[in-house]
């Protein structure tokens, strides 16, 4: 097994949101997908998962209703609201901006050593 | 969802997290088990993966943000759970906090209905009462019922106002053979659409019924709608007679509806009085009037409109209204002098609920202490100082919270008879009920008690020094706290003895004011006004033979000794004013000093047992021709003539007020014949201090004929009885009812009392303070007798492996008694001294609202203080008892 890497600080909305956005999804499914997705680069914490839906659910940028799944089982599936679809669009672009500039504080560093 | 969506629905939202993660784990062990790992191994990896599930349930319960609630739900079951833990405890406070929140909301109750509540008309903030104001005042200030040409004037065209006027009338309905006196009231057309009232039914008058020699239309009050015609809806359109005259019923006034603070029985149109003072702006009756600011103008405007037809009116008709112009102000609930009376009962009451709060203050305190091994565990255990502190003021607002629920209970028990009991009628009464208002009242008070005097026993909760305390375990009494504990006591003893010097102030004034002569024989005295019949008032020699005739009948019923013609009578509402010179040349009308007048027969002075000092009383002589006499009482005499003897002199009395008009201008001149003894005609408690207190008595058979109209709307009769006065009450009426030849059963007696409840009404006020201050005293006392014994026993308690260390090394019972009662002592003398320097400020407060009232003597301080150190020291004497008798064996093994 590769090492697994720890989730940078505040990006584990910002996924949860993505993933979401895909369409109405429980929480496990939300778990295994991150994972699996990542190719198991990611290590999802399934203990702060839950909270942190709920923090999302409470701040109104989800919104959650009891559905059956395909098994048959009742599940609790999270859907995107409106606000939840603005602030993804918010965050991803903070993070792609973010990433951008370390990859060329990264480039400009192999530069310097020519 | 709001948080008390998420309060509302908890139970399901723990439900479905349970729910939630009880999926994840299922579907985790799914998994892994088709992964190929056992069942109990698949749990076990996947419950580590979510890393225990009440862990992540109290995260996603923060998450939800309700977490305060949480705890203050907690906070709420443990307080709930401790205080059902000692019943005797809570029943102590709850029931001390019940008894001050309950006594406090009646009184609040009552301030709210009598002085808060606004009038009962929809948009009353638009709605002014309209006066005249004359540059110059006189002895009757400068504020005048409008004239009603100068109503009409005003009225007519008013961009600002809608006005409408009324005025006060009286009058018989005549029913079937059965005459009733009834109150009424002239009003015009607009009065019911301007308040924005709606008739029960009908409709009101019509502009064109509003002159003279209109149809005869009359609008009936919903109280006299229902006593004769039983609330039939075909009254309307049938004939009802007033006054002798026919009208017809065109409608009902509402239920509750009041002008002057009564319900009134006849509506009928103002504006058909046929009497010429009506059309006169200088000499007229005087009308009430009231407006509605238009829609879109201000009181301002409004003013500003008046004071412009004023100047006008003032260039029109110099005469009249020359200085003299309309204002208007906001209207306001006309009740009379009980505003006082209900701020000082409110104050006293809240005198009792600060006692009351003072006692669940110090038995808070006493068991927070008795707690404070208890609180310095928690807080050795990682609990916050904050959620201690928020814990402790929780339990003080439940207390409080139930505390007030329960006075609210008692508040709306007692509240009726309260009110049963004010003297006289307390004005709008109607109003006093519990509401939001009150309610909300009731709330804050028990909520701010609990808390404000949970908040001590709260900040005592240990944060240093935790080891100190735990280490010493129940033995130490803080200093602090036991200052704390006298400072309640003290604090206790000196409101009660406020309340108490007050009550005995009260109790004394109302002593020595029953004790005064009031100047008249009371015993067998029955007065009683009277109503001739509508047919005799239009002749002057038929209304003198009416008179009479009623005073014959009258004196011939059986058990009546004497009977006489009195207008106004002493201790009665209503008095006549008029001024008097000595010489025939009087000054400006501001200037000329008053007397009481009154138009009596030759036997008042039998009647009454008012004693002749100098000269004669009136005689059958004194008629109409002879000269004009008067007798006066030794007051005006004095005020007159100083030390002359009064009896031959003359007084001279403005054309204006002489009932004799003799002289077309300038004064009329009157004959002094006798002087009697001075009558307490504003009350005992009243009397000294009344403005005018010079009384004037003049024969009615001298009454000059074109007043003998109104004079006699406004006569009553007495009689002295050799029987108890209230039996011939109906032998009387009965005698007087068709007195006149021919017309029959059209007179009526009406506001029937005895002298004695007259003199005994005027003391009504004194007697009902006096009571209730009584009352609040003694819960008062008994409130602070409470709280020294619960601070006594609590001290005690806490010094008991000290007294058994005390009494192993010989102390002798008597004085470990002494040791506690020493300690009582220095509370109740600290709590006397300073109690006693609030009831001298508090007697100045009482002098000023109440009338008679006597100055604070040392003899009230002499009766009252030592009641409150004996009960005060009986109260201190059980756990001082119980100090004596602690057993130095059991004391010491409980170290």
């Amino acid at each position: 097994m590769t090492a697994k890497s720890d989730l940078p600080q505040g990006t584990l909305d910002l996924l949860i949101l993505k993933v979401v956005a895909l369409g109405p999804v429980h929480g496990y499914a939300i778990a295994q997908r991150l994972q699996h997705v990542s190719r198991d680069v990611v290590q999802v914490p399934q203990g702060s998962l839950y909270p942190a839906l709920h923090r999302l659910e409470n701040r109104g940028l989800l919104t959650a209703e009891w559905r059956e799944t395909g098994t048959g089982r009742d599940a609790k599936f999270y859907r995107l609201t409106k606000k939840g679809r603005a602030g993804l669009s918010a965050e991803a672009a903070g993070w792609q901006r973010l990433t951008e500039a370390i990859g060329l504080i990264l480039g400009m560093a192999d530069g310097a050593v020519e | 969802m709001n948080w008390w969506q998420r309060l509302w629905s908890r139970g399901r939202m723990e439900e479905q997290l349970e729910r939630e993660l009880r999926f994840h784990l299922d579907e985790h062990v799914a998994d892994l088990v088709a992964r190929g790992l056992s069942p109990r191994e698949a749990r076990r990896q996947a419950i580590l993966a979510l890393g225990g599930a009440e862990q992540v349930k109290e995260q996603c319960r923060d998450a939800r943000g309700t977490r305060w609630l949480d705890d203050g739900l907690q906070d709420v079951r443990y307080a709930a759970r401790t205080l059902w833990k000692q019943p005797g405890f809570a029943a102590v406070v709850l029931l001390t906090l019940a008894l001050g929140t309950g006594a406090t909301t009646v009184v609040f109750t009552v301030v709210n209905g009598v002085l808060l509540k606004p009038l009962p008309y929809p948009e009353p903030d638009r709605l002014v009462a309209l006066h005249e104001e004359t540059d110059k005042a006189t002895q009757y200030g400068n504020r005048w019922a409008f004239a009603y040409p100068n109503f009409l004037d005003c009225s007519r065209g008013s961009r600002t106002l809608a006005m409408a006027a009324w005025r006060f009338s009286v009058g018989t309905v005549s029913e079937q053979g059965k005459a009733e006196y009834v109150s009424g009231r002239q009003i015009s057309p607009e009065l019911f659409s301007v308040l924005g009232v709606r008739l029960q039914q009908g409709r009101a008058f019509l502009p064109d019924e509003d002159h003279p020699g209109g149809a005869p239309v009359v609008l009936i009050g919903h109280s006299l709608w229902q006593r004769i015609r039983g609330g039939s809806a075909s009254a309307i359109g049938k004939p009802l007679v007033v006054d002798g005259k026919s009208f017809t019923i065109v409608g009902i006034a509402p239920t509750g509806f009041r002008l002057d603070g009564e319900e009134p029985d006849v509506l009928t149109p103002l504006g058909q009085d046929p009497s010429p003072s009506m059309r006169n702006r200088s000499r007229h009756p005087g009308i009430g009037a009231v407006a509605r600011l238009r829609p879109g103008a201000s009181l301002k405007e409004a003013q500003a409109e008046l004071a412009l037809v004023g100047r006008h009116l003032a260039a029109q008709y110099p005469d009249s209204n020359a200085g003299r112009t309309f204002v208007a102000e906001p209207l306001r609930p006309d009740v009379g002098d009980v505003r006082p009376t209900l701020w000082l009962l409110l104050g006293a009451v809240s005198l009792v609920l600060l006692i009351a709060c003072a006692n669940v203050g110090s038995l808070l305190l006493a068991r927070a202490v008795s707690r404070q091994r208890e609180l310095t565990m928690r807080v050795a255990l990682g609990a916050g100082r904050g959620r201690l502190v928020r814990q402790c003021l929780t339990e003080s607002a439940v207390l409080g919270l139930a505390g007030g629920a329960l006075g609210i209970v008692l508040a709306s028990l007692a509240i009726g008879p309260f009110v049963a009991l004010w003297p006289g009628s307390l004005p709008r009464v109607e109003n006093i009920q519990l509401d939001w208002r009150v309610l909300l009242f009731a709330l804050a008070a028990s909520l701010s008690s609990g808390l404000a005097f949970g908040l001590a026993p709260a900040l005592g909760a240990p944060a240093r020094e935790l080891e100190q305390t735990l280490r010493a375990g129940a033995r130490s009494v803080a200093g602090a706290t036991r200052r704390l504990h006298s400072s309640f006591v003290v604090s206790e003893l000196s409101l009660a003895v406020v309340l108490l010097v007050a009550a005995g102030m009260l109790g004394d004034t109302l002593v020595q004011l029953s004790s005064l002569n009031p100047g008249v024989n009371l015993k067998n005295v029955l007065v009683t006004r009277m109503a001739l019949a509508p047919s005799v008032l239009a002749q002057p020699a038929q209304i003198r033979a009416a008179w009479q005739d009623v005073l014959d009948h009258a004196r011939h019923v059986a058990g009546v000794e004497s009977v006489t013609m009195v207008d106004t009578v002493p201790m009665r509402e209503g008095n006549n004013q008029i001024g008097y010179w000595t010489t025939p040349a009087l000054p400006a009308p501001a200037d000329q000093p008053l007397t009481l007048a009154t138009s009596v027969t030759p036997d008042f002075l039998k009647v009454m047992g008012i004693r002749l000092l100098r000269g004669r009383f009136f005689d059958d002589h004194d008629r109409q021709g002879a000269e004009p006499v008067a007798v006066i009482d030794e007051v005006l005499a004095r005020q007159a003539f100083g030390r002359e003897d009064a009896v031959g002199k003359q007084l001279f009395i403005p054309v204006s007020a002489s009932p004799f008009q003799l002289s077309s201008e300038g004064s009329d001149p009157v004959r002094v014949v006798g002087v009697v003894g001075h009558v307490r005609y504003w009350g005992l408690a009243s009397d000294d201090g009344a403005r005018v207190r010079a009384q004037l008595y003049y024969p009615f058979a001298q009454v000059a004929d074109p007043l003998l109209r109104r004079w006699s709307e406004l006569m009553s009769i007495a009689v002295r009885t050799g029987v108890s006065p209230l039996t011939v009450v109906e032998p009387l009426r009965r005698a007087v009812r068709g007195a006149t030849g021919g017309v029959s059963g059209d007179q009526a007696l009406y506001e029937v009392r005895t002298l004695e409840q007259l003199v005994s009404d005027s003391l009504a006020r004194q007697r009902f303070l006096t009571l209730v201050f009584g009352i609040f005293a003694a819960a008062a006392l008994l409130l602070a007798c409470i709280g020294i014994y619960g601070v006594l026993a609590y001290l005690t308690r806490q010094r008991v492996p000290e007294i058994g260390v005390r009494m192993a090394l010989g102390a002798s019972p008597l004085g470990l008694m002494w040791m506690v009662l020493r300690q009582s002592l220095g509370m109740i003398l600290a709590g006397v001294g300073i109690g006693m320097l609030g009831a001298i400020a508090a007697g100045r407060l009482l002098e000023n609202l109440v009338e008679g009232m006597r100055p604070t003597g040392p003899t009230i301080f002499a009766v009252t203080i030592p009641v409150l150190i004996l009960a005060a020291v009986l109260a201190s004497l059980g756990p001082a008892r119980r100090a004596s008798r602690v057993d130095p064996i059991r004391a010491l093994r409980q170290e």
